[in-house]
C-alpha cells in the first residue's frame, strides 16, 4: 500500500505535553489550573437565546459569511468597543471559533516560501495552521524583560525579504501580556516600512485589566493590512458554541469567505442567534467577569510577591506567567513533581513554545477558594524545593 | 468601593478583609473602616449564614402570608408592620403592590404551628382584613443561590 499520508501532516508535532495532561485526567483528586476556559457558564439570556432559536425551528444554515444581524452588531460592537469601522457586507465574516479565522487568514495569504513571524510563548495553533497553509513560520521568542511584548527591535531582527506576516497574540494565552498603544504604534510603523500584513489574534480583547483594549487596526494606515480575530468564547464564555469571527479588508475577506464556504458552510445557527443576543445586551455580563477575573489575578500576584516568587504582571486574558528559573529544573519537571507531591496541576511554560522555558501558565479561570487552594499548596512546595536546595 | 466590597460579601460574606483587599485591590485599612462605617450605617445589616435546613432532616415549614391591612391614621402601614416584624416567629415582612399589602414570611417546626401563629396572632390583629397562606413545598433558589448541588467542572484539559 501507498503512503495516505501528506508530507506536510507527517512533520507538523502533535502537542507535546498531552502526556501530561493524560496523567492529570486521571488523577482524582487534583486541582488543576491547566484550564484556559472561562468557569463561568454563558450567561442565561445568550442561552435563552440559544434554546429560543431551536424551539423556533432555526435549524437551518445561514448564508455563509453569517447573519446579517450578527454582523451588524459585531461591527457596532467593534465600533464602541475599539474604535474599528468596518462594512458588515463586506468586511465581517463569522467563524467557527476565532481558530477558524487563524486557520483560513492564513490560508488565504500565504504562498509557499512566505514568512510567517509567530512571536512566543503563544498559543500553539499559529505555527501548526502556517505551515498547512504552505508558509514557513519564523518563531520571535518573546522576553519576560519587556514583560513579554513584541518590541520593535525583535520584530526588525526577524524580517527577512521574504517575510509576508506577523501574527499579534496580545492579550496573550500564556503570558497575560499586552500591548499598550504606545507599543503597537512602534510596531505599525515596521509593519508599514516592510509592507508585512497583521494578524491580529484578539480573543482575549475584552478582558484587559488596565485601559480598554487597542487594535492595531486602529491606527492609522493599519487597517488595509490587518486582519482581526475575535470571538464569543472568552469574553462571553461561549466557548462550546464555537463562534467567532474575522475583520478585515474585503480584497482578503473576499478569498476567506471562499475556504469558509468550502470548507465550513456556515457557523452554527443557534449559537450565531445565541450571540445577536450576547452582542445586544451581554456588556454588563462581560464587565461583571471581567471584575472577577481581576480580583483573582491581584490576588496570585499578591501571592507570588508574598512567596518570592518572581512574576511580571499581566494585564490581560486570565493567564500569569511565574518564573521557576530559580529551582534549577525544567518546567516540565516543575509541573510533573508539583502535580505529583501536591496535586496541582499547571500548565508547562514549554507547551507555547521553547522560550517558555522556566515558565508555568496558571490560569485563573478557576473560583477564589481554588486558587486559594492550589495557592497554599505552592506556597508549601516552593518552600520545601528551597529547603532542599 | 462600597459598592464594591458590597457586590463581593453579598455573595461571600466570610473572606477576610486582608483578603478583601487584595482582589479589590485596595488598602486593608481602608476596607476595614468602609466596613465598620456600613456596619454603623444600617448598610450592612447583619452576616447571616444561608442554611439548605432540608438536608439536616428536621421538620420545618416556611410560609408566605398574604394580607391584607387597614392602613393606621398618621402612620400608613409602618406602624402595622412593626405590630407583625416584632413577632420573633416572623422571617421577614415586605410592604407589596398588587391586591394585598404586606407580605409576611414565618418559618416555623410544624404547619399546625405557623397556622396556630396566623389564627391566634396574625388575624385578630385590628388593622388585619384578611389573610392568606401559602407554605413553600421546594425551595430552589434562595438569596440568589440555587439550593441543588452545585455542578462539577466539566471542563476538559485540552491542549492549550
Amino acid at each position: 500500500m501507498r503512503n495516505p499520508l501528506s508530507k506536510t501532516i507527517v512533520t507538523i508535532e502533535p502537542s507535546g505535553i498531552r502526556k501530561f495532561f493524560d496523567v492529570v485526567s486521571e488523577m482524582k483528586d487534583a486541582i488543576s489550573l491547566g484550564v484556559g476556559e472561562p468557569d463561568f457558564d454563558t450567561p442565561w439570556h445568550i442561552r435563552d437565546e440559544g434554546i429560543f432559536s431551536l424551539e423556533k425551528g432555526r435549524t437551518f444554515y445561514t448564508s455563509n459569511a453569517g447573519l446579517k444581524e450578527l454582523k451588524i452588531e459585531i461591527a457596532a460592537y467593534l465600533k464602541r468597543h475599539y474604535g474599528l469601522e468596518y462594512d458588515f457586507n463586506h468586511e465581517i465574516l463569522v467563524t467557527v471559533g476565532g481558530s477558524e479565522g487563524i486557520d483560513i487568514a492564513m490560508r488565504a495569504m500565504l504562498d509557499p516560501g512566505d514568512e510567517v513571524l509567530i512571536p512566543q510563548p503563544s498559543y500553539v495553533s499559529y505555527l501548526p495552521c502556517a505551515v498547512l497553509a504552505n508558509g514557513t513560520p519564523v518563531v520571535i521568542e518573546l522576553k519576560e524583560e519587556n514583560e513579554f511584548r513584541l518590541t520593535k527591535e525583535e520584530l526588525e531582527a526577524a524580517i527577512t525579504p521574504k517575510t509576508k506576516l506577523l501574527v499579534l497574540p496580545f492579550p496573550n494565552n500564556p503570558t497575560g501580556a499586552i500591548m499598550e498603544r504606545l507599543d503597537l504604534e512602534a510596531i505599525a510603523e515596521v509593519v508599514r516600512e516592510h509592507d508585512l500584513f497583521v494578524l491580529s489574534d484578539e480573543i482575549y480583547a475584552a478582558l484587559t485589566y488596565q485601559e480598554e483594549h487597542v487594535s492595531i487596526a486602529s491606527l492609522p494606515g493599519m487597517r488595509e493590512r490587518t486582519i482581526v480575530i475575535n470571538g464569543f468564547s472568552k469574553s462571553h464564555a461561549m466557548t462550546g458554541w464555537r463562534l467567532g469571527y474575522a475583520c478585515g479588508p474585503q480584497i482578503i475577506l473576499e478569498q476567506m469567505l471562499k475556504i469558509h464556504q468550502f470548507a465550513i458552510m456556515c457557523a452554527p445557527t443557534a449559537s450565531q442567534y445565541a450571540a445577536v443576543e450576547a452582542l445586544r445586551s451581554g456588556d454588563e455580563d462581560v464587565e461583571q467577569m471581567r471584575e472577577e477575573y481581576n480580583g483573582r489575578r491581584r490576588y496570585l500576584l499578591h501571592r507570588f510577591r508574598e512567596m518570592g516568587l518572581q512574576c511580571f504582571e499581566p494585564y490581560g486574558a486570565f493567564y500569569i506567567f511565574p518564573c521557576i528559573k530559580e529551582f534549577g529544573m525544567t518546567s516540565e519537571e516543575f509541573a510533573t513533581r508539583f502535580l505529583n507531591e501536591e496535586k496541582v496541576a499547571v500548565v508547562p511554560g514549554t507547551a507555547f513554545g521553547e522560550c517558555g522555558e522556566g515558565f508555568l501558565r496558571i490560569s485563573y479561570a478557576y473560583s477564589l477558594n481554588s486558587l486559594k487552594e492550589a495557592l497554599d499548596r505552592l506556597e508549601r512546595f516552593i518552600a520545601k524545593l528551597r529547603n532542599d536546595r | 468601593m462600597r459598592e464594591k466590597i458590597l457586590t463581593f460579601i453579598e455573595k461571600n460574606s466570610r473572606i477576610d478583609i486582608k483578603e478583601l483587599a487584595i482582589v479589590l485591590g485596595v488598602d486593608e485599612a481602608a476596607v476595614f473602616n468602609e466596613l465598620e462605617a456600613m456596619e454603623a450605617e444600617h448598610i450592612i445589616c447583619g452576616y447571616p449564614t444561608l442554611i439548605n435546613w432540608d438536608k439536616i432532616g428536621g421538620e420545618k415549614v416556611t410560609a408566605l402570608i398574604e394580607v391584607r391591612v387597614t392602613p393606621q391614621r398618621g402612620m400608613g402601614f409602618d406602624k402595622v408592620a412593626e405590630r407583625i416584624y416584632n413577632y420573633p416567629e416572623v422571617n421577614s415582612v415586605y410592604l407589596i403592590s398588587g391586591s394585598f399589602d404586606l407580605m409576611v414570611t414565618l418559618e416555623g417546626r410544624t404547619l399546625r404551628e405557623v397556622s396556630q401563629f396566623v389564627s391566634d396572632k396574625l388575624s385578630t390583629l385590628d388593622y388585619v382584613l384578611s389573610t392568606k397562606t401559602n407554605f413553600i413545598l421546594k425551595k430552589y433558589k434562595d438569596h440568589g443561590t440555587i439550593m441543588a448541588e452545585p455542578a462539577k467542572d466539566e471542563r476538559m484539559l485540552m491542549t492549550p
